[in-house]
């Protein structure tokens, strides 16, 4: 009798456990993730708004970020191609109605805007929302990420000023996108089931052909020989044994004296302007954004803890209108950094 | 014969003939105008350079051979014991965690000038031309970050599913290491490989032509396990996301079948240690066969959905713009592609004679089945030898016997893989996607050998 009944709990047991089989196959590793764990994560936005937090933003107040937090790397009117590629520029109120910039297809215009490209306003909002300001990415509210949507929409046309973009409105906005129709999913480059997957065939259906094949015969493109060292010496970028060396391209007791040492405070000094991002925006000797170090250290000669203060601090109205943001390196980074252009700046 | 109007220059070898140095000097305006004539279709301005070159004066043949017989009854490096036959060498342990011989020092991933104007949103290239066989070292493999690299706490790392999953689940480091894992090999190629090339020769040498490549054992569990320990929906579920914990947090869109199949990993091992912190330490997305951002550095986080997310890297980048003006988007697999890397772009050959044409062919779609090489530009080709192993969707060693007569040669390699697909020509590839596409150039690679011994990146049409 008891030997039945626990042959039925066993069976009851094994009727429970298998479905679940793949949960318990590995006990012991990994937990639930708590509600407020998955909030603090899942921030990805989708085209139909999935994940989209409410809140709002005027044109107005995303201008007042924009200039604070974003013009120093995308200019004033995102159209800097200084540090990245423009943003805004190529678009027509003709391509809002048609959902097709035109401007993709003439193939003398100089690269593609981000506004000439993105489909989704959803793509936008993510995006700044996770990775924007470049060297603060997380540090945007919702209300502000809205409101610098609305105004990078306004900078493209897209939006009028005055305009306040919120989750009750975007999908009315989305409509006005200027390449909402200029995406295709029709390749064989899909490694999934969906889009063209099966339909389509690779676009190229080359031949093998062994001998006599018909192929082009004229050298149409190379490098210029002047363009040869643009790239440096690339004698010193080959193996000095095996069946070939690199070709000489630059003088070489000019490429060896450049050559800065690990032990080189200078070049020390320069590798933390490299890693705090500072190089973003600053040239060594000249204006790129910002004032190159240079014109930083002439000003500044001998004032490393005013330097300092201002590298933390950020400022704006010293070397033009574009504001330096606030910068988050370590004190110890910022010092080192002050030190370098107050005692000159000098190239390793 | 048209006259070429950039004559080369002739470089100088160190060892063995000795020619001229050049007055190299960067002229930013000379090479702006050779990109802009190649965007507007002008490539006929140096239309017959390969014609003049094989019409130009020989060039001194005889120099200095490799292996002489010396005139003192030997080679000195033979007759005089040097110290290393006669003295006490180093002791175990000089160096805790050894590095390449000092003598390897050229060996380096490098930036391309001018590619990206800061040092933190950028790429290095790996040193295709001085590397063998087909794993590339860990500190030479090539390097793309959007927001600057982190060496992150793995104490601190975790990494949560969520989305169509009856249970959200958390993940530490540990655990992970825990579970069973698998190693395979597999090649990654960035989409924008080979980008700057499209309309025009632009990069000098393999590194900067094709260096966004490299090829890895890679360790980790296949990312199923983890969705099926959280209950995943895999009727509804057919996308997943796979999301950073960088700066960037980089977001891309991978089909359910791959993840179903087992292929994508979870990995936290590359080339027998951890990965290395420019390349995700410590748990990046392996994604076989599919371009170079789909495999999530600083991985934390995969989402199951029913849709796909359109992100940034699916709607601004990695999208190929076609020639009617639409771009193509989701395009994921890395097609069939080989590039011969000795001899290559910016290389001097010693003399005339024998050399082993040596080079990497690799597949998103399976594995290599043949190679073939040319060095007559396309006219007539041999097929290569396939080194092993010759895996799926990983880098294939080939090579190939050539004796250089020390005329002028075209070099190319044609690769054909398992599903039959053989690799395009830059015509065959153009006519269909034009030259602004940027990602997914997989066309053959000419490399034009002088009788001079120095070879140069070149296109024909």
């Amino acid at each position: 009798m008891s030997s039945c009944r626990n042959a039925i709990a066993a069976l009851l047991a094994a009727a429970c456990v298998l479905p679940a089989a793949a949960q318990d196959r590995f006990p012991g590793i990994g937990r639930a993730a708590t509600p407020a764990e998955v909030k603090a994560w899942d921030i990805d936005v989708r085209p139909d708004f999935k994940g989209l937090p409410t809140g709002s933003g005027s044109v107005d107040q995303g201008q007042d970020i924009w200039e604070s937090k974003c013009a120093s790397c995308h200019g004033v009117f995102g159209e800097s191609n200084s540090v990245f590629n423009p943003l805004v520029g190529g678009t027509t109120k003709d391509d809002i109605k048609t959902g097709h910039v035109a401007t993709l297809k003439r193939t003398d215009y100089p690269g593609r805007t981000t506004l000439m490209k993105v489909p989704t306003v959803s793509t936008l909002w993510d995006y700044i929302n996770r990775a924007m300001p470049w060297n603060a990415p997380k540090s945007l509210k919702p209300d502000e990420v809205y409101a610098v949507t609305a105004y990078l929409l306004n900078l493209g046309d897209i939006l009028p000023a005055g305009f306040t973009l919120s989750d009750k409105n975007i999908a009315e906005v989305q409509k006005l996108m200027p390449n909402r129709n200029g995406m295709t999913t029709q390749h064989a480059m899909w490694p999934g089931n969906e889009f063209g997957a099966g339909k389509v065939k690779p676009d190229t259906q080359a031949k093998a052909c062994m001998s006599q094949c018909e192929v082009p015969q004229d050298v149409t493109s190379r490098l210029p020989a002047h363009a040869d060292s643009a790239w440096g010496n690339l004698h010193d970028q080959n193996r000095l044994v095996g069946p070939q060396r690199g070709a000489v391209t630059v003088d070489a007791a000019k490429s060896g004296a450049a050559k800065p040492s690990a032990a080189d405070p200078l070049a020390a000094a320069v590798a933390l302007t490299q890693k705090n991002g500072c190089t973003a925006c600053h040239g060594m000797t000249t204006k790129l954004v910002g004032p190159g170090f240079a014109e930083v250290a002439k000003k500044y000669a001998g004032q490393a803890d005013y330097l300092a203060g201002k590298i933390v601090s950020g400022g704006e109205g010293v070397w033009g209108n574009v504001p330096m943001p606030a910068q988050t390196l370590s004190p110890d980074d910022a010092k080192a950094i002050a030190a370098w252009l107050a005692a000159g700046a000098k190239a390793p | 014969m048209t006259v070429p109007q950039f004559p080369d220059q002739a470089s100088a070898v160190p060892h063995g003939r000795l020619r001229k140095a050049p007055e190299g000097f960067l002229d930013r305006a000379g090479i702006q105008t050779v990109f802009a004539e190649g965007r507007k279709g002008r490539r006929d301005f140096i239309r017959g350079a390969f014609a003049a070159a094989l019409a130009g004066t020989a060039a001194a043949q005889a120099g200095a051979q490799a292996n002489p017989v010396p005139a003192e009854g030997g080679d000195p490096n033979i007759l005089n014991l040097p110290p290393w036959s006669t003295g006490l060498g180093q002791p175990v342990v000089t160096d805790g965690y050894g590095k390449p011989s000092k003598h390897e020092s050229n060996v380096q991933r490098r930036p391309s000038p001018g590619l990206t104007q800061t040092t933190q949103a950028s790429v290095s290239f790996a040193p295709l031309q001085s590397l063998f066989g087909i794993v590339t070292p860990s500190g030479l493999h090539f390097e793309r970050h959007h927001q600057g690299w982190w060496d992150i706490d793995p104490s601190r790392h975790r990494f949560m599913i969520n989305g169509l999953v009856k249970t959200p689940k958390v993940f530490t480091m540990d655990e992970l290491m825990r579970l069973p894992s698998v190693s395979r090999f597999h090649f990654i190629e960035c989409g924008a490989n080979t980008g700057m090339e499209w309309g025009n020769v632009a990069v000098p040498t393999v590194q900067y032509s094709h260096g966004m490549l490299s090829c890895s054992e890679f360790t980790g569990v296949p990312l199923i396990t983890l969705l099926e320990m959280a209950g995943a929906d895999l009727k509804k579920g057919r996308f997943v996301l796979a999301e950073g914990a960088d700066g960037s947090s980089m977001t891309r869109t991978i089909p359910i079948e791959l993840v179903t199949s087992g292929q994508v990993l979870v990995a936290y091992g590359q080339n027998g240690e951890m990965l290395r912190p420019e390349n995700g330490y410590p748990l990046r997305l392996v994604v076989p066969g599919v371009q170079g951002v789909s495999w999530v550095k600083y991985l934390r986080r995969v989402e199951l959905g029913d849709e796909p997310w359109n992100t940034k890297d699916e709607s601004v980048h990695y999208i190929d713009l076609m020639p009617d003006g639409q771009h193509r988007q989701y395009t994921s697999i890395q097609e069939c592609k080989s590039v011969v890397t000795t001899p290559s772009g910016g290389q001097v050959l010693l003399d005339k004679g024998f050399y082993n044409i040596s080079g990497l062919a690799w597949s998103g779609r399976g594995k290599i089945k043949r190679v073939d090489v040319s060095v007559d530009g396309g006219r007539n080709w041999r097929t290569a030898r396939l080194e092993t192993p010759v895996l799926d969707r990983c880098l294939t060693r080939f090579n190939i016997d050539w004796a250089w007569d020390g005329k002028p040669a075209i070099v190319q390699s044609r690769a054909m893989d398992e599903t039959g697909f053989v690799q395009p020509n830059y015509r065959q590839l153009r006519a269909v996607r034009g030259s602004r596409s940027i990602y997914h150039n997989n066309a053959i690679q000419s490399w034009l050998v002088q009788e001079s011994g120095e070879v140069k990146n070149v296109q024909l049409s």
